[in-house]
């Protein structure tokens, strides 16, 4: 077992463990986009950052990549990590307005405007298909071409892969994929009406212990509620 | 050529010193032709044929030596030629100068004084190449040898003294020992980020395992600068050395040379380097005698910007796709093949034998408490003198441009210098005074990279300078981090906004924030690195910002959607020349006999102002 500090508590977590693990185990939610549990950890996302080390010379790291450590000293939901993850959420509000998964990432950590052009790209290069494709259906058909900008998912030299026995799991697993609610921005870039929610849940838990995903205040029809609210003028 | 023959022990490279120890003669005419990248181009290759022809026709070539080596180092005057004794130092020489020079100077002993280097100050010619300012100013500790060697003959390097460090390494210092002379020696990583040398030795050293390696980092990708090249071609062996050293501290058997594709001439000379180091036995098995086995392979890559990362770099030198991941584990514990692993710069390792030669204390003497001895840097821009510049850690940044480098070309004003390649920053001139040294430059908001050094004067706008270094790292960022790979696009998306007129102040904040939020979420050295150019351009240079965002102007006169061209009536003679040279046709004659443009057909290309003798054409 290894000691260490999670969000000012001192806490024992076992040996080999993800700070993005232990988090969990202890409870905290580290919203994450490229991480599955079933999958490799990747840390392209960036969204599981935490800040690591002493105050003064604290750094950034992923946290489903970086590993426990002895003593090591980890928060989770510093106004740092909070200000470059509510960033990002607007940098990938910008890339992919369409996916749900984003939007409700927006409207959870309270990211209420969007100050880039949006481009409506399809990925986000993840890369969750990529290792769903080769780690769960031992198919490896697809991977990543080029660099930089030109990055994209593709099978081997953009033709029909021999090895994709067309499964699905790569949409299945697409968070970008994943089409918007109906909810009542659904046009707009940002649509934040989950914002608007009173989510039944929030008297008994913290925002950042939500472990709801997507929100179930949601899921019940809440969203459809806030639609009707919004079109009758009163949200 | 020397008889081939394996050294066996360390006492027979100290013989073969000794039967070489006519290549040292000084008094032998000697003529050095610079074969590097710079003066080939500009015919130093026929130069120097011109030479070995007329040497021959008149039988000198028993008498007189002829070497062409690497990177002399004043580029901006190649081709360059020295002439010993002496050290005269012939500047822009063509291969139609080659008689006078074999002539006057080898034959007579005279000066040709129209290919001497003229002092600006003075007026007046300068010989000695030492006695040069742009010389004279710099500590060549490492480049000196260059001067001498032929890079593709171990025995040139072995007679300078070469790999007796080796020797005395493997003669009795234990590898502790070897390690102690660095830390004691301040060494630090030349690569960009400074690390202590030893402290790394150290770690791998103590990681569990038999199998260790060592990787030489020569994936230099930095626009305008050639540090490792020059070294790489002008003295491969001492790299070798280097890395020999390192292995024997670590404890590894195998090394890796990862080296560029794009620099062609430094493979050739490498692979040339390992084949006569391995036919004297100072690759293989048992070197010395000493049972310590240690051999490198050259592993080429296709030339990516990032694969200076050490850990893509191990990705690529394993024949994958060069993508960092996160440390740690650092590559001391879990590197090549996943096993420990050194990862050094080339710099670093041509260090390492003047270290174990000179002792850890005099090594230390030059440079700064934090760190010992000197660093090349590529001095280029609108700098007088460009370059190839050594000098001693500590030393000013007005030193390296006004000292070495002359100063500002064409008389114009200094405006900014760029340290650190793409990724370092742009300080102004109230930094100038500014020590260079790794946590200076660092504190100063730019990074001491790996010796690039590039020059700006007044007419270089800082808006333009920082989208160029980020277009060069878009492309070359390997695009796994959503941060750096959406990041870097969206503060050129930003930027270019700004250049075309359309920025506002709120641009400039959201700028800074974006950057920062870069250069803080990005997992590897070059995302976090990235914003730089924005950040340190913004911090000293937002006045020019406010300019494009607030005036809609830009000061330099860069931007061409932030000013026009004027033709200047009173000034114009009317000769119609502006008219001729412009492409689209947007200058027409006006009633009173002088010219006017168009400004809905102008495309604001400059033919026209370029063209005007009486500089009647201004921006406006």
């Amino acid at each position: 077992m290894v000691q260490m500090t999670l969000n000012g508590l001192r806490v024992e977590v076992e040996e080999g463990m993800t700070i993005l693990e232990a988090a969990r185990f202890y409870g905290i939610n580290i919203p994450t986009l490229c991480y599955h549990e079933g999958l490799s950890p990747y840390g392209a996302c960036r969204l599981c950052l935490v800040e690591i080390g002493p105050s003064g010379q604290s750094k950034l790291v992923s946290s489903c990549t970086h590993r426990v450590e002895e003593g090591l000293v980890v928060r989770t939901h510093s106004e740092r990590v909070v200000k470059r993850r509510k960033m990002l959420i607007e940098l990938y509000l910008a890339t992919c307005p369409q996916s749900r998964v984003i939007q409700d990432l927006a409207s959870k950590y309270h990211v209420t405007r969007v100050r880039f052009t949006p481009r409506y790209e399809d990925c986000i290069l993840c890369g969750l298909c990529v290792r769903m494709c080769a780690e769960q259906m031992q198919g490896k058909a697809i991977g990543f071409a080029h660099r930089g900008s030109n990055r994209k998912v593709a099978t081997p030299f953009d033709v029909k892969s021999e090895e994709c026995r067309l499964c699905g799991g790569c949409m299945y697993i697409c968070p970008a994929c994943q089409s918007r609610c109906q909810g009542p921005q659904e046009e707009e870039p940002l649509c934040n009406a989950c914002l608007n929610l009173d989510q039944p849940c929030l008297n008994y838990f913290d925002d950042n212990m939500c472990f709801m995903d997507p929100c179930v205040a949601c899921e019940l029809g809440a969203g459809r509620e806030a639609k009707a609210k919004s079109r009758d003028g009163r949200l | 050529m020397e008889a081939t023959s394996r050294l066996a022990v360390p006492e027979d490279l100290a013989g073969l010193r000794e039967r070489l120890k006519d290549r040292l003669d000084e008094k032998k005419p000697r003529l050095v032709v610079c074969g590097d990248t710079g003066c080939t181009v500009r015919d130093s290759r026929e130069l120097a044929a011109a030479i070995e022809k007329i040497l021959s026709e008149q039988g000198l070539s028993d008498r007189v030596e002829l070497k062409v080596t690497g990177c002399l180092g004043f580029c901006e005057k190649g081709p360059l030629m020295l002439v010993f004794p002496g050290a005269i130092l012939y500047q822009k020489v063509q291969p139609s100068d080659a008689g006078e020079i074999v002539e006057k100077t080898v034959l007579k002993n005279e000066l040709v004084e129209r290919l001497l280097y003229t002092d600006p100050e003075s007026g007046l010619p300068v010989a000695c190449a030492y006695d040069i300012p742009f010389y004279k100013l710099q500590n060549r500790a490492l480049l000196e040898t260059c001067w001498y060697i032929n890079p593709l003959d171990i025995y040139d390097y072995i007679a300078r003294g070469g790999y007796a460090a080796l020797a005395k390494v493997l003669g009795g210092m234990t590898p502790e020992a070897v390690i102690a002379e660095m830390k004691e020696a301040r060494l630090r990583g030349r690569g960009g980020a400074g690390f202590a040398t030893g402290l790394k030795w150290e770690f791998c050293r103590s990681s569990p395992g038999e199998e260790k390696y060592i990787l030489c980092n020569a994936d230099e990708g930095d626009p305008g600068a050639f540090m490792d090249r020059s070294l790489l071609e002008g003295n491969p062996h001492a790299v070798l050395e280097g890395m020999i050293i390192a292995a024997y501290a670590v404890g590894a058997k195998e090394g890796v040379i990862y080296i560029r594709i794009e620099y062609p001439t430094a493979v050739l000379k490498l692979e040339e380097a390992v084949r006569q180091a391995r036919e004297l036995g100072l690759l293989g098995k048992d070197i010395f005698g000493s049972g310590f086995d240690f051999d490198v392979i050259i592993s080429k890559g296709a030339g990516a910007f990032v694969c200076g990362e050490e850990t893509a770099l191990i990705r690529g030198a394993e024949g994958k796709v060069g993508e960092p991941r996160q440390k740690p584990p650092f590559p001391a514990d879990v590197g090549f093949r996943g096993k420990p692993t050194v990862i050094n710069n080339v710099e670093t390792f041509v260090n390492v034998p003047l270290v174990i030669n000179q002792g850890a204390a005099l090594y230390h003497s030059t440079g700064t408490e934090s760190s010992g001895g000197t660093k090349i840097f590529c001095l280029v821009g609108k700098v007088k003198n460009t370059g190839l510049v050594e000098v001693p850690f500590g030393t000013t940044l007005r030193q390296i441009i006004f000292g070495i480098g002359g100063g500002i070309k064409d008389g114009k004003k200094f405006k900014a210098v760029q340290t650190g390649g793409p990724s370092g920053g742009c300080l102004p001139e109230a930094m100038l005074d500014l020590k260079v040294d790794f946590s200076d430059l660092a504190q100063a908001g730019s990074i001491m990279g790996s010796g690039g050094m590039i020059v700006m004067d007044e007419d270089t706008c800082v808006v333009d300078v920082a989208r160029y270094f980020l277009q060069f790292l878009k492309s070359e960022s390997c695009g796994k981090c959503f941060s750096c790979r959406v990041g870097i696009d969206r503060l050129l998306e930003i930027l270019d906004r700004i250049i075309a007129g359309n920025g506002s102040v709120e641009d400039l904040a959201l700028l800074e924030e974006l950057a920062v939020t870069v250069k803080d979420t990005t997992m590897c050295g070059l995302g976090q690195t990235s914003a730089n150019p924005v950040l340190s351009t913004l911090r000293y240079f937002r006045d020019e910002y406010l300019a494009h965002v607030r005036d809609k102007r830009c000061p330099a006169g860069v931007c061409r959607s932030l000013f026009r061209y004027r033709i200047d009536e009173d000034l114009c003679a009317g000769c119609g020349a502006c008219a001729e040279q412009c492409p689209a046709g947007a200058i027409k004659e006006t009633d009173e006999g002088c010219y006017r443009i168009d400004h809905g057909l102008c495309t604001v290309c400059g033919a026209c102002a370029e063209t005007c003798a009486l500089d009647a054409i201004t921006k406006d």
